[in-house]
């Protein structure tokens, strides 16, 4: 009981932060610029944190425990440590060059920017409507992830739907009322509290397991927990895939938004060098915990997992697709942090803690507003609509935008059963890492063209959808990939437990290398923007 | 020249970050409990942080310094966004104060 008023004082807060931020808005202007970048105005620290905690889903604490929790140390390697050499070199070399570009020509979404740099209309439209298309399971995971971390805090008392209900009207609420402001602010104290998080979950559950020594060596005697502490349920290859999927951050239009947020271009600098200490903190502690839960078997949820895992490791051949995907679903760990910190954390302590879990759950309004704001900005302010009806106008229908996306959002989360992590990572992050050759061409290389931006988003929507289609279509396999085609012995399409397997690489690789050629090669083919364009844009910002 | 080792030590840490020499082994357990490989990581992120710092110091793109000013105005920015260019952004877009006239809040 006392976790879940916990969780309700914390929404509470954030909510009050939001109509904060609304009221102190209002005393000054309503413009579009404010609502939706907040007046380009945000200091170095709210830049920072505000940044970081909007790159940070539901699955930086929930989802990379769980995937820690089933596939061990890797996780790390895997998301945080190529997530801190790429996001922030991203920050340093494309968002500093888009925060000046949007300074000199007002620019609020990375659409307006690619209609200006490729002299194009219909084009950028086309764009936007493919990251509109990968943000929404992005939002989807974040009115997952409340559910399950409502559900799970509060020990059962509150269901998923209600859980899942209860965050999205909280996030639709202070994104409404506060826009870009409130939501960095939001963003801000969210940070601060899943930072600490880490730290104090790491002590406490780490005391109640009565230390690591004893659990790390007891795991080592047994050779399927031993595995938990190496690289080797991964081979090397789908590790080296999984450095292109953090070139999606910078892609994201929520990323792409909030660089122009910044009030100097000297903020980016300490968020770059800090960013890989803040993956640090967070993740370190998340993965080794998850792996640690592994040695919490008088946890009856926790047994229920891995007794579902070896089933499937040893049975899953024999079992019907319906079966393994069963099993599938009751060894996901999205879950086992929250069942560490209730088996050992005090129910005051489990209830400040969740409080952090919840913070980084709640990290969709970020893509709510960018939504909104692409929404606004690149269809109704860009085919008439501000000039028609005016500034409070794109205002207003911004807002009544995020209460649909939201609600759409959410309905579409009570259906889906697929775990957190697969459903960001497969469509979600592969498709933006296949979009950010167009950040990189529009920004870096004069000869890019409006036709080799439009080849590279038709190729990546089209990627998308078939990855999409083969996986519904061909069952996963319970143990080794299934090989769908080979040539010569090399085995070039598969279907694996987790996904796709082209080459024995993530989708996402081929499709951003396919990418970048589509790029090149269409621009050299079709004609370059006017040299005024392009010197505007050059003399700038290269 | 600066550049060029710049970029070399990117390309090394992204080789680095491919540690196949610790793929399968959990010892030592650094301070008793902590995996080799994981272990590796971590150090692995601190020297990013490292290496961030030095490319913001040492390859920071003076351009922005020099075109933006301390505030980052552009001496030459457009009064309206219409003016960028034909398709641009949206061509009804009205005069945007800058910063300075907006009286930010937070500064």
């Amino acid at each position: 009981m006392i976790p879940t008023l916990f969780i309700f004082a914390y929404l509470g807060v954030v909510l009050y932060i939001g109509i904060f931020a609304f009221r102190r808005r209002s005393a000054s202007t309503e413009g579009a610029e404010e609502y939706f970048l907040a007046g380009r105005s945000l200091g170095q620290y709210v830049f920072l944190l505000s940044l970081f905690g909007t790159n940070m889903t539901a699955f930086a604490i929930l989802g990379s425990s769980g995937h820690a929790f089933n596939n061990g140390i890797v996780t790390y390697g895997l998301m945080a440590s190529s997530s801190a050499l790429i996001i922030p070199l991203s920050l340093f070399l494309i968002g500093t060059r888009v925060w000046a570009l949007g300074k000199k020509y007002g620019f609020i979404t990375p659409v307006q920017m690619f209609r200006d740099r490729w002299e194009c209309s219909h084009i950028g439209t086309v764009i936007a409507i493919v990251q509109a298309a990968f943000l929404v399971p992005y939002i989807i995971i974040g009115v997952m992830g409340g559910g399950t971390a409502f559900n799970a805090i509060s020990g059962g008392r509150v269901p998923y739907w209600a859980g899942g209900a209860i965050v999205a009207l909280v996030v639709m609420g202070y994104v409404f009322f506060g826009g870009m402001r409130g939501t960095a602010w939001v963003n801000t104290l969210q940070t601060l509290l899943f930072l600490s998080f880490g730290a104090i979950a790491l002590v406490v559950i780490g005391t109640g397991m009565g230390g690591f020594r004893e659990s790390a060596e007891a795991m080592l005697q047994t050779p399927a927990s031993a595995a938990l502490l190496t690289r080797e349920r991964i081979s090397p290859l789908f590790f080296f895939s999984y450095t292109f999927i953090p070139l999606s951050s910078i892609a994201f239009p929520h990323i792409t938004i909030f660089c122009l947020t910044a009030r100097r271009v000297s903020q980016f600098k300490r968020t770059v060098v800090l960013y890989p200490i803040c993956m640090l903190v967070l993740w370190l502690p998340c993965v080794f915990l998850g792996v640690m839960a592994n040695r919490a078997t008088d946890v009856p949820e926790i047994r229920q997992k891995m007794e579902a895992r070896s089933l499937l490791a040893v049975e899953g051949s024999k079992l019907a697709p319906e079966e393994r995907d069963k099993l599938r679903s009751t060894m996901a760990g999205d879950d086992v942090l929250l069942l560490l910190l209730d088996r050992f954390a005090p129910a005051w302590l489990a209830g400040l803690l969740g409080a952090g879990i919840m913070a980084a759950v709640m990290a969709s309004d970020s893509q709510i507003l960018a939504l909104s704001t692409m929404f606004t900005e690149d269809v109704f302010a860009f085919y008439g609509g501000k000039r028609r009806f005016g500034e409070a106008a794109q205002v207003h229908t911004g807002r009544v935008f995020i209460i649909v996306i939201t609600l759409a959002a959410y309905a579409i989360a009570l259906r889906s059963p697929q775990s957190i992590f697969d459903l960001a990572v497969q469509y979600a992050f592969s498709g933006y890492s296949a979009l950010a050759p167009l950040l990189v061409a529009a920004l870096f290389w004069k000869g890019s063209t409006k036709w080799g931006a439009l080849a590279a988003t038709v190729w990546t929507a089209g990627a998308v959808v078939a990855v999409a289609i083969f996986q519904h279509i061909v069952v996963a396999p319970a143990g080794p990939p299934k090989v769908i085609w080979a040539v010569g012995g090399a085995e070039v399409l598969a279907r694996t437990s987790g996904g796709t397997a082209v080459f024995g690489l993530m989708p996402v690789v081929p499709m951003t290398i396919v990418s970048s050629l589509l790029i090149v090669v269409v621009s050299w083919l079709t004609k370059r923007p006017g040299e005024t364009t392009i010197g505007r844009y050059f003399k700038a910002a290269s | 020249m600066k550049g060029r080792v710049l970029a070399a030590a990117i390309v090394l840490l992204y080789v680095l970050h491919q540690d196949f020499w610790y793929w399968r082994d959990a010892r030592p357990l650094v301070f008793g409990f902590l995996p080799i490989g994981l272990f590796y990581h971590a150090v692995f992120t601190l020297v990013l942080s490292l290496t961030m710092w030095v490319l913001v110091r040492y390859a920071w793109p003076s351009q922005f310094s020099d075109e933006l000013g301390e505030e980052g105005s552009w001496a030459e920015r457009p009064t309206t966004a219409g003016s960028v260019s034909k398709a641009a952004v949206n061509p009804s877009a009205e005069v945007r104060p800058s910063d300075d006239q907006q009286g930010d809040s937070e500064r």
